[in-house]
This record gives C-alpha cells, structure tokens and sequence, in this order.
C-alpha cells in the first residue's frame, strides 16, 4: 500500500500575538490507497481545518502536506489547483451543488474544468451516477432531488474521473440513519477501490464505517483506534430466562 | 432478552422440536446469539412446567419430543409482545460511577480516562458495523441486531463527549481526599455531601 497522504507536522495559526488561534498544532497523519480514515473530534477541535490544509484549499503554517507522491509547498499555485481538480474529491457538509446545472452536468463539470471534453465528461458522469443509483435522476435540478439524493450526486462528482483521494465534512449530515448507512456504503465501495478517504465528523456511528479512527482535541492528535481482526463472536449467549 | 418468549413466537407456526427451535432462533437473530441446546431444552421444560407448551408425546421421531404451543402460551407470547421491557436506568452504571470517582482522584486525568473508554466504544462499534457492512443486504435478522448494538453503543459515546465536555466546562473538583469529612448525623447515618433525598429516591432501584 502507497501513501496518498501525509501530514509531517503540520500546524495551522490563524492571526498572530495574543490573538492567535492555534487550530492546528503540529499533527502526523498518513492515509494509504484503499484506506478510509475518520478524523473524529468535539467542534472546534481543528478536524475541519485539517481536512482543508490536507485539500491544498489552505496553507499551512508549518509543516508539510504530500499528495500523491506531491509535496503541496513545492508545487506552483496552478499545479496545486490541477492537483486538485485532477486527484482530490471533496464532500462538503452543505454539498455545494450548482443549483443551475442537472445532476449530471454537476458530477461531469470538474472533468470539463480540467480540459475533458464536454460527451466524454458526461459519459464518465452517467457511468458514476448510475453505479451510485441514480441514473433516473440525471437530469433532474439538485431543488427536486431529495437530501439522500443530492448527497449522492455530491458523492459522484467526488469521485469521478481519476481521484485519489476523498476528504469529507460530516458526509451524512443530517441524513437519516437508513440513508447515512448508504452513502457510508458508497464511500466504502469508492476506497475499496483504491481510493484514500478522510472524513471528519463528531458522529460515533459515521466514524465506525471506516478502517481507522483517529482522535483529534485542540488541534492535536491524541489518540486512535487499532484495527481488529475481524469480528467472531459479537454477543455472548444469553441465559434461558 | 427472552429466550422463552423467542421460542413460543416460533412454535406459532407450527409444532417443532428442541434442535429445530434453536436452528431456528439462531438463524433469525443473525446468528449472533448463539444458543446452546441445554439452553433450548431447559427453557422448553420449565414453559411445559407453566403450561405454555406442550410436548406431543404420543408422536415421538427418533427420541425427540416434539412442542407446540398451548392457549396459555399464545397470551403470554401476546402479552410479552406488547409490553415494553423495563425503560428504567441499569442498577447501577459502571461507567458512571467510574468517572465519576476518576474526577475526584488527583493523580488521574479524567479526560484521559474518558478517552481511552471513548476509543474502546468505538472500536466495538466498528466490529459492529463491518460485520454489518460484509452481510448480504437480505439478511434483516443480523441488521437488527447489530444496529441495536450500535444504537447502545452510540449512547454510550455521546454520554463520554457530553461528560467530557461538561467536565471541562467546571472547575476541577476537590479531590476525594480534601472533601469535607463525613459526620454521623444523629441517626447515625453519613450526610458526607448532605442529604439529597431526591436524587436518590428512584435514581437506583
């Protein structure tokens, strides 16, 4: 397994002197290809900070982000911004779908932002949508599709083309339990095949989809969980009552 | 949970025998409630004992008895499956009370100790959910099993978060040792924080 990401002691400050908020103080983190990681903390931990310094979105202050094999500080303005178009997949919590365009023009639009041309774009949209359930919804405005929906369609337009990595805020929002469980199906499937996944949220039952769980307070990583093996038995029996 | 109420709902069906009962009851609880067969045939003897089943002795296969269910069964399975089990808090909550005696120990970081229970919590919870994730989607019976545990567990997570976050809010408390020293009252009886009747009426049972 090859490392899609990692941090070498990134700290992020917001403002300076007394004012200063240390959102990030210096955290390691790796995720290799295949892995879903979750990032979980209380609000204000720096879970959110983290998942934008990893996307190039922000710059850290200190420290070191590498994806796929790029060191982000040695990469041009344009060639981070094509990095990412090209190898990072964002799912946002309020999903940031075009209202303007259907659900395929917003899953192919990264692709023709990147120079592919407008049918294979679309071809490549459809084939995502529709391994996600959606190819009746196509066409359909993000205003009529329901909340499960839109978030899958923000899920297609994550993945499509040839991403490396997924970073996610709070993926399920305010899904309700059957609908949370699918989408961390389809983030699950999308690792399974070789993509590297963060997501960050305060949400237990979200975090135990993934392979990894990493506890982050006050900008630090303070702890994280060990795989286990596989489960055997889960309940012990119980006594004839 | 009840083991005999599980058994009358699967003689509903149809009289069956003891092995058969617990392939049965194995199989739609996800196979995740194993049952042993002194288990099945223990409880089978005491509801025959009560009346709720009945072994059909003049039909016997190769040894086994064979049950159904009687009158008598049928309204305590009817009765069982419309009454909700007990709502009321546990006895008495380990983990409670864990924290709560952590807080009070000045060489413990309660907060550490918060964490390592959250990470424990968590880790059960991801065994849940991949056993549920690997499952064919048909296979209902481990879905609700597992989702009750990851509902219990889940529960649980937040509890350590909000205690976490309350603990964090407060002043650290003083330790157990430099708290006021508990003075028999005149009945005799220890007041170390003063009488709290009403946190204490139906807090435990």
């Amino acid at each position: 397994m090859s490392a899609v990401l990692t941090l070498r002691q990134v700290s992020k400050v917001y403002g300076s002197g007394p004012a200063a908020v240390h959102a990030l103080r210096p955290v390691d983190l790796t995720v290799d290809e295949g892995e879903l990681v979750a990032v979980m903390g209380p609000s204000g931990s720096g879970k959110s900070t983290l998942l934008t310094v990893a996307g190039s979105l922000e710059e850290p202050t200190g420290g070191e982000v590498e994806v796929c094999g790029a060191q982000l500080s040695t990469l041009s303005v344009d060639a981070r911004a094509r990095l990412r178009r090209r190898s990072i997949g964002f799912i946002f919590q309020d999903l940031n779908l075009l209202a303007g365009l259907s659900a395929v023009e917003n899953v192919a639009l990264p692709l023709e932002l990147d120079g592919v041309r407008a049918r294979p774009a679309r071809a490549a949209a459809l084939r995502v949508l529709d391994e996600l359930g959606l190819t009746d919804r196509a066409g359909h405005y993000p205003d009529d599709l329901s909340g499960g929906e839109r978030q899958r369609v923000a899920i297609a337009r994550a993945v499509v083309g040839d991403r490396r990595l997924l970073l996610a805020d709070e993926p399920t929002g305010a899904l309700d339990a059957a609908n949370g469980e699918a989408v961390m199906r389809m983030l699950r499937a999308a690792c399974r095949r070789g993509i590297a996944g963060v997501i960050v949220t305060h949400d237990a039952q979200l975090a135990s989809w993934v392979d990894r769980v990493v506890f982050i307070r006050d900008g630090r990583v303070v702890d994280e969980t060990i795989p286990s093996d596989g489960p055997d038995t889960l309940l012990a029996p119980d006594g004839a009552s | 949970m009840s083991i005999r109420h599980a058994l009358l709902a699967l003689l509903t069906e149809a009289p069956k025998y003891g092995l058969q009962l617990r392939q049965e009851f194995e199989a739609r609880t996800g196979e995740v409630w194993p049952l042993n067969v002194g288990q099945v045939y223990t409880t089978l003897q005491r509801l025959e004992r009560e009346g709720h089943v009945a072994s059909d002795d003049g039909e016997r296969d190769g040894g086994q008895r064979r049950y159904r269910l009687t009158a008598d069964g049928a309204r305590e399975l009817h009765g069982w499956l419309r009454n909700p089990p007990g709502a009321g808090p546990p006895p008495r909550d380990e983990l409670v009370i864990k924290v709560q005696v952590a807080m009070r120990m000045p060489t413990v970081d309660v907060h550490e100790i918060l964490q390592v229970h959250r990470r424990r919590f968590v880790e059960e919870m991801q065994r849940y959910t991949h056993l549920k994730a690997d499952a064919a989607p048909e296979d209902v019976g481990l879905g609700l099993v597992v989702d009750a545990e990851l509902f219990r567990l889940e529960a649980v997570v937040r509890w350590l978060d909000a205690a976490d976050a309350r603990l964090r809010r407060q002043p650290a408390s003083p330790p157990l040792s430099a708290g006021p020293v508990a003075a028999p009252d005149d009945a005799g009886r220890d007041h170390p924080t003063g009488p709290v009747p009403d946190r204490r009426a139906g807090a435990r049972r």
